[in-house]
């Protein structure tokens, strides 16, 4: 075979793995992704459906359960009707009221249940924590 | 102070500014023109340098006239964090951006002060322009003084994030930020190649170590945010696919391919087309990570609040994109090289698979993270992708780059043959397959095929990697004598950046063992345990001893001491706990405010070759939060002088009631209440350890993974051995031009070519031809040695004064 042919074989092989790739990319990533929501969108959510919620957690809100700790969450410009939350698993440092959270569920019966150890709460850079408790 | 600083930070500016118009004056190469523009460029260090200065020196001497001392430190704050408090804030940030930018282009153009002629104009004008953006947004943008000043000026400042106080975290963000700013160099000089059409390898020489410095800087501040998530946050993690974390990943991913594919450049004069892109894409990258961690677009775990810089980057980043881009669409012809691949077998086909790996890895990684607003853009709706997507697509990637890193080393460049391959590849093949059969016997690694794969591969690699530390030695001891630990020292010596490499591969290969065998065989449980009690974890049993209460000046601490008996082994205890820090700053305070504030875990950590033992605790401060409110209502009662109340709350009541009448009495009275509610809080938290309430625990055990850290130490060590200035240089012996340092490199090919010849990777024929190609070639640049007498790129004026140059 000559050098030129090898060549153009070898490129249309890369080219063809890398579009491959690429619609792999895009077909998974639309299946895989969860819906990201705000509080007062999820308020009227369909039950059953996974969102990733993205809200501001009501200060003073944050109860101890048994097997995992109860809050409420706002939207993150802190408006709209506050949504009940329930979370077992990892509690990151930072959680607290006032804190901005992400986390994963869904909505059963008006209430937001998260799933266990998908929480993430935000790291503020400043310390301002004296706002937050107001 | 905080205006001086600012008339400084303008001065700044327009040096900046001035450099880069300096620069481009000089740019046919005018030699007071260039060296005008480098002595601005010294100048504008040193103003940044003052900058700096004078804020750290506000910061340790809590001048809280400086807005952003006010707001990031406080009287009480450790004077190593005062020191470091400077980059919490965006304002700091940028001021270190701006400063490490001056620190880099000052050496680089140091080091080139008397080379490249014709690119170093350009390159300091694209230094300068980017100076002169960071320093222009300090001037003019919204928000971003660093030295404005606060009105009124407070008493105390508002303290630092007692989360961000550890030590990790201090040098963390400098080191990404280093890491970043030193990428600017290799694309300067880039650009200033492209610009002038001169695209040989020589900007690749002048600036590699630049590239290496920057990459290892990089993965330093990765490795260090990575640990310090481990230890810090109470989560047992060290990487999620968070969006911040991403940014810094893909500019130090394209920054390894880059470091390869330049090699190819330098030896085969190929891939010129690739080496522009990747080196643009690595910029822009890096800008986009500065962008990301400042602007708020995607949701992270990073938040440092609203921006107002992010649209001003991402101008920046649109400019360097589409400028580059026709910049290198211009050169096209320029940079066409001759020659082509002769053979898939030989390391640079190797290594341009390998960059191949790492920038679809690039590719995933941009794609998923910014998913959200693709999806945005195409659905309407923001949706986002977990760390699951990730892993799928990187998984099979990461795997394949490790067997790669053990084929590139094996192979020779240009080509290698059958009866070549076979000998270099039968060890290495021997090793995998033998780890492989072990694997299967002994431990449950087939439960993973994805981690089997890469401990197979791994095998492969470091099999490879020990067998050309051998095979060299044993060549360059046949050729030179002596011992074998000393032939291993020459050659190491001799050739840092080759085996300075191997040692990064080593690092590395040993780094994702860690992390494939850590994210696959992990157990993960939570205990709820009351004192006293024990659960068992993975065959150990860990039992719950005492809980334990710290209190110190800054936070109150809740623990437990666990006893941790290993199936047949010496039991050990460990000692997880949770801090809750103190309010700092001025203002009103309650007790419950002790408990509510920010808090760390501070974990039990057992770390062991085998596994690591991974604790943290969440006590139960019911009762104390019930104390607390107890306490609280009682102090309420107290300062009232509600009947009823003891006598001590009688002088308590009157000198609040003073302080009522009498303003300049306040902070004195509230200075007593704080301490009254300091010393409540302090009494309510040691009560804890009479609670007998269950805590619940987090045990991890956690496989290999000290690997990932060990790992990492190692490649740092190895990219040091790269950098290590070579010993021509070092002993002071003087390489005199650009020709003779392109001389210099051709033996050291020549060298290179006969070692490998003698370590069995070079057939007869296959070095007699390179041989011949290579003795050719440097005649070639001999000949340009005794033609320009010296001067070999540029009409330069003086070509032939003493030129110190850095060698491959």
């Amino acid at each position: 075979m000559d050098p030129q042919r090898k060549r153009k074989i070898r490129l249309v092989v890369a080219l063809s793995a890398a579009v491959l790739l690429a619609v792999a990319l895009i077909y998974t990533s639309f299946s895989a992704s969860t819906e990201a929501k705000e509080p007062s969108q999820l308020l009227s959510a369909a039950p059953g459906t996974s969102y990733e919620m993205t809200g501001r957690v009501v200060p003073g809100s944050v109860e101890r359960r048994d097997k995992g700790i109860a809050f409420e969450v706002r939207d993150r410009d802190g408006g709209g009707e506050a949504l009940p939350v329930t979370y077992t698993g990892t509690v990151p440092d930072p959680f607290r009221g006032g804190r901005e959270i992400i986390l994963t569920g869904q909505v059963q019966g008006g209430t937001f249940v998260g799933e266990p150890d998908t929480l993430i709460t935000k790291c503020p850079s400043k310390f301002t924590a004296k706002k937050e408790d107001a | 102070m905080p205006s001086l600083g600012g008339a400084l930070l303008g001065l700044a500016f327009l040096t900046s500014v001035s450099a880069a118009v300096l620069a481009l004056a000089g740019r046919r190469g005018e030699r007071r023109w260039v060296d005008r523009s480098r002595y601005a460029v010294y100048a504008l260090c040193a103003l940044l340098t003052a900058c700096v200065a004078i804020v750290e020196i506000a910061f340790v001497s809590d001048d809280f006239g400086f807005s952003l001392v006010a707001e990031h430190s406080s009287i009480q704050t450790p004077t190593f964090y005062k020191l470091t408090a400077m980059w919490s804030s965006q304002e700091g940030s940028l001021l270190l951006w701006a400063w490490v930018l001056s620190l880099a282009a000052t050496a680089a153009l140091y080091a080139t002060r008397n080379r490249l002629r014709e690119i170093v104009p350009w390159a300091t004008a694209v230094l300068m322009g980017v100076a002169a953006f960071f320093t222009g947004l300090m001037v003019f943008g919204p928000g971003v003084d660093p030295f404005a000043a606060s009105n009124p000026v407070p008493a105390n400042g508002v303290g630092l994030n007692p989360l961000l106080q550890h030590p990790s975290m201090m040098v963390h963000p400098p080191m990404l930020y280093s890491g970043y700013v030193a990428f600017t160099v290799p694309f300067a000089f880039a650009i200033g190649a492209l610009v002038t059409r001169r695209v040989d390898a020589e900007w690749i020489r002048a600036t590699r170590r630049f590239a290496l410095i920057a990459w290892a800087l990089l993965g330093i501040g990765l490795l260090l945010g990575a640990r310090w998530s481990y230890t810090e946050l109470g989560w047992g993690g060290y990487w999620a696919w968070d969006p911040v974390e991403n940014a810094a990943l893909m500019p130090w991913l394209l920054g390894t391919a880059f470091l390869h594919s330049i090699m190819v450049q330098e030896k085969r004069g190929m891939l010129k087309v690739w080496n522009a892109a990747l080196i643009v894409g690595t910029f822009s990258m890096a800008l986009l990570g500065t962008f990301l961690v400042r602007s708020g677009v995607l949701q992270s775990i990073h938040a440092f609040g609203d921006s107002t810089v992010g649209p001003y980057i991402l101008g920046l980043i649109g400019v360097v994109l589409i400028g580059s881009t026709a910049l290198i669409v211009s050169r096209l012809d320029d940079l066409r090289s001759p020659r082509r691949i002769d053979s898939l077998a030989s390391r640079e086909a190797v290594f341009l698979v390998n960059n191949l790996l790492l920038v679809g890895m690039t590719a995933v990684i941009f794609w998923g993270t910014f998913f959200p607003l693709i999806s945005e853009l195409f659905t309407g709706t923001r949706a986002s992708l977990a760390a699951p997507w990730f892993d799928r697509y990187t998984t099979p990637l990461a795997i394949g780059l490790v067997l790669f890193t053990g084929i590139g080393p094996l192979l020779a460049w240009r080509r290698v043959s059958w009866a070549t391959a076979k000998r270099v590849f039968a060890l290495p093949l021997a090793a995998a397959g033998l780890t492989l059969v072990a694997l299967l016997a002994f431990t449950e690694a087939a439960d993973s095929l994805w981690a089997l794969a890469l401990f197979v591969f791994a095998a492969f690699a470091l099999a490879g990697i020990g067998q050309e530390f051998w095979t060299g030695a044993r060549a360059r001891r046949r050729l030179a004598g002596g011992s074998t630990l000393g032939s291993l020292a020459a050659i190491v010596g001799r050739n840092r950046r080759r085996y300075g490499g191997y040692v990064v591969h080593i690092g590395v290969v040993l780094l994702l063992i860690g992390i494939a065998a850590s994210s696959s065989f992990q157990t993960n449980r939570d205990l709820e345990l009351a004192p006293g009690e024990s659960g068992v974890v993975d065959g150990r049993e860990v039992t719950y001893v005492r809980p334990t209460v710290e209190t110190s000046e800054e936070y109150l601490q809740f623990g437990a001491v666990l006893r941790v008996t290993p199936e047949g082994g010496e039991p050990f205890l460990l000692e997880p706990s949770k801090r809750y820090f103190r309010p700092t700053g001025s203002g009103a305070t309650t007790i419950s405010s002790f408990f509510d504030g920010e808090s760390t875990s501070e974990v039990g950590l057992r770390p062991g070759a085998g596994s690591d033992f991974w604790t943290a605790v969440a006590p139960d401060l019911t009762d104390v939060k019930r104390g607390v409110a107890d306490a609280e209502r009682g102090f309420r009662e107290c300062i009232r002088g509600a009947p009823g109340a003891p006598a001590e709350c009688d002088a308590l009541a009157s000198m609040m009631r003073a302080a009522a009448a009498n303003p300049s009495l306040r902070p004195v009275a509230a200075a007593q209440i704080s301490r009254l509610q300091s010393l409540a809080a302090t009494r309510i938290a040691r009560g804890y350890l009479d609670d007998e309430l269950s805590a619940t625990f987090r045990v991890i055990v956690d496989p290999l993974v000290t690997w990932i850290w060990i790992g990492a130490l190692i490649a740092a060590g190895g990219a040091l051995i790269a950098l290590w200035p070579t010993r021509g240089r070092r002993r002071g012996v003087p390489v005199r031009t650009e020709a003779d340092a392109l001389k210099e490199v051709k033996y050291r090919e020549i060298r290179d070519a006969e070692l490998d010849h003698a370590a069995g990777k070079l057939s007869d024929q296959d070095f007699a031809a390179l041989d011949a190609e290579l003795r050719r070639e440097a005649l070639d640049v001999l000949d340009r040695v005794e033609a320009g007498n010296g001067s070999g790129a540029s009409g330069a004026e003086d070509g032939g004064k003493p030129d110190p140059v850095e060698q491959g």
